[in-house]
């Protein structure tokens, strides 16, 4: 097998690398940053290649965009392993790890069907604080269920499956 | 004590509410009950208006919270049950909120949906009280529970409590336990079938305020101990599924003869009303009723209430 993901896909000129997210989850990692292919921005992704770090890894490459710290450490809900690497000129200028902010807004929908976020028609985006982070737990701000990564992950599954 | 601290707050969970805020509130409602005994009332709230938002069916609430605000010269307006649905032909909570926030002084919710208190409170630039949000919170309910328990027993630290019943989807049992995290019991016994337990969220507070407390099924293992026994209806229209109201219906019932068996002398039994059949009527005329006492202080700890909120102390 080759051991680097050069094999697979080439280095990126201008963008955003994010490596060391845990394998079988970058597509997860692609919906939390509200990339969905229709931008027309050149994506790579990399899926199960091997990792010292973690045995197995996958990577998104998105060319020609430098994610912000914001939007970044959303990733850590799903991939608190993950690094971040800004590249300009074929260079890494810049890395970082990601760190999971203290309130999460928007991303994730409560599960309580009776909480006020899941009213139709209300101007109100769905909110959680974070309880603990290993392992995760969220805990909404209006009705205070508390939910986990796998309630996190199946949510983002579904959402693929909807938009398919 | 700082003064003017509850001045224009908003009243979510008994959680937003420190022990000496709540002492404050205390003070006020025992001198409130006082001037009421006296049939001598201060018209402290005189040319101000509060909103009644009841967006779900009350009788106690909101007829205490009505007579808290006219004992203390307060005009009343708002809407209840199924009248709200039809005022609101469609409109969204975020406007009716608006509305009322631009009528009123100060808005009183009660809203099927968790949250819908905080949300009204972010909408509103008027203090929003929460009168009962789904099966969340009910925090003015447990600031008059803990009243009671002060009245009865002078203090609310070191007794043991036993909540009996509905602790999943019943707000006045699982603001009651929270509020108990604020002071120090001895020991407080959550008492339900499986079914009902209290919800994550209420037993990790429980577990990180330190409590000690135990999740026990049958009344009758602990009821000698109890100082308090806090009875709760089972919350028939927040199940989910009907065939599980089955399964629980009837489960626990309290009567007098259990109570003269069982109970310490000393204990008291408190309900947040109404009951349907946990409760045995030969109960009412003993020693250990103390629920009618309970419902009668919403009026004065909501009049405190009122008052400190909208800034017209004694």
């Amino acid at each position: 097998m080759a051991p680097s993901e050069g094999l697979l896909v080439r280095r990126i000129r201008e963008g955003t690398v994010i490596d060391h997210i845990p394998a079988g989850r970058a597509l997860a990692v692609l919906r939390i940053l509200g990339i969905t292919g229709r931008e027309g921005l050149r994506v790579a992704v990399v899926m199960n290649v091997e990792s010292r770090r973690l045995g197995r890894k996958d990577i998104v490459k998105v060319e020609g965009r430098h994610l912000s710290s914001e939007e970044v450490n959303r990733i850590a809900l799903i991939a608190p392993s993950a690094t971040i690497n800004i590249v300009k000129d074929y260079r890494v200028i810049e890395k970082k790890r990601v760190k999971l902010p203290s309130v999460i807004e928007g991303i994730i929908a409560c599960t309580n069907p009776t909480c006020i976020t899941r009213k139709p028609g209300e101007p109100l985006r769905p909110r959680f604080k974070i309880v603990a982070e290993r392992p995760l737990q969220l805990q909404c701000t209006y009705c205070s269920t508390i939910i986990d990564e796998k309630d996190v992950l199946e949510q983002l599954e579904e959402a693929g499956e909807e938009r398919r | 004590m700082r003064p003017g601290r509850w001045r224009g707050r908003d009243v979510i969970s008994i959680l937003d509410f420190t022990r000496d805020d709540l002492e404050e509130l205390f003070d006020v409602a025992a001198r409130m009950k006082e001037m009421l005994q006296r049939g001598h009332v201060p018209r402290l709230l005189e040319g101000r208006i509060v909103a009644l938002a009841f967006f779900e069916p009350s009788t106690r609430t909101r007829l205490s919270f009505e007579t808290a605000a006219k004992r203390l010269g307060a005009q009343t307006l708002g809407f209840a049950g199924e009248e709200a649905t039809s005022l609101a032909k469609g409109e969204n909570l975020a406007d009716t909120i608006r509305m009322l926030d631009g009528y009123a002084d100060a808005i009183v919710i009660r809203h099927k949906y968790e949250g819908s208190a905080l949300y009204a409170a972010e909408v509103a630039e008027k203090p929003v009280i929460n009168a009962g949000d789904g099966k969340q919170h009910h925090p003015t309910q447990a600031m008059l529970d803990l009243y009671t328990v002060k009245e009865l027993f002078g203090t609310i630290d070191g007794l043991v409590y036993g909540v009996l019943g509905d602790l999943r989807f019943g707000r006045a049992a699982s603001s009651f336990i929270l509020a108990l995290t604020l002071y120090r019991p001895r020991k407080l016994y959550l008492i339900s079938p499986p079914l009902l337990r209290a919800r994550p969220e209420v037993r990790a507070r429980l577990e990180e305020a330190g409590i000690d407390y135990e999740e026990v099924s049958k009344l009758d293992d602990v009821l000698g101990e109890l100082d308090v026994l806090y009875v709760t209806r089972i919350q028939r229209e927040r199940f989910p599924d009907p065939r599980e109201y089955e399964k629980v219906r009837g489960s626990y019932r309290v009567t007098r003869e259990l109570l003269e068996k069982c109970a310490k002398p000393e204990l008291r039994v408190l309900h947040p009303l109404p009951r349907v059949d946990e409760i045995a009527a030969n109960v009412d005329s003993s020693r250990y009723a103390a629920y009618f006492l309970q419902a009668r202080n919403g009026v004065p700890v909501r009049m405190a209430l009122l008052s400190l909120i909208l800034g017209a102390e004694v």
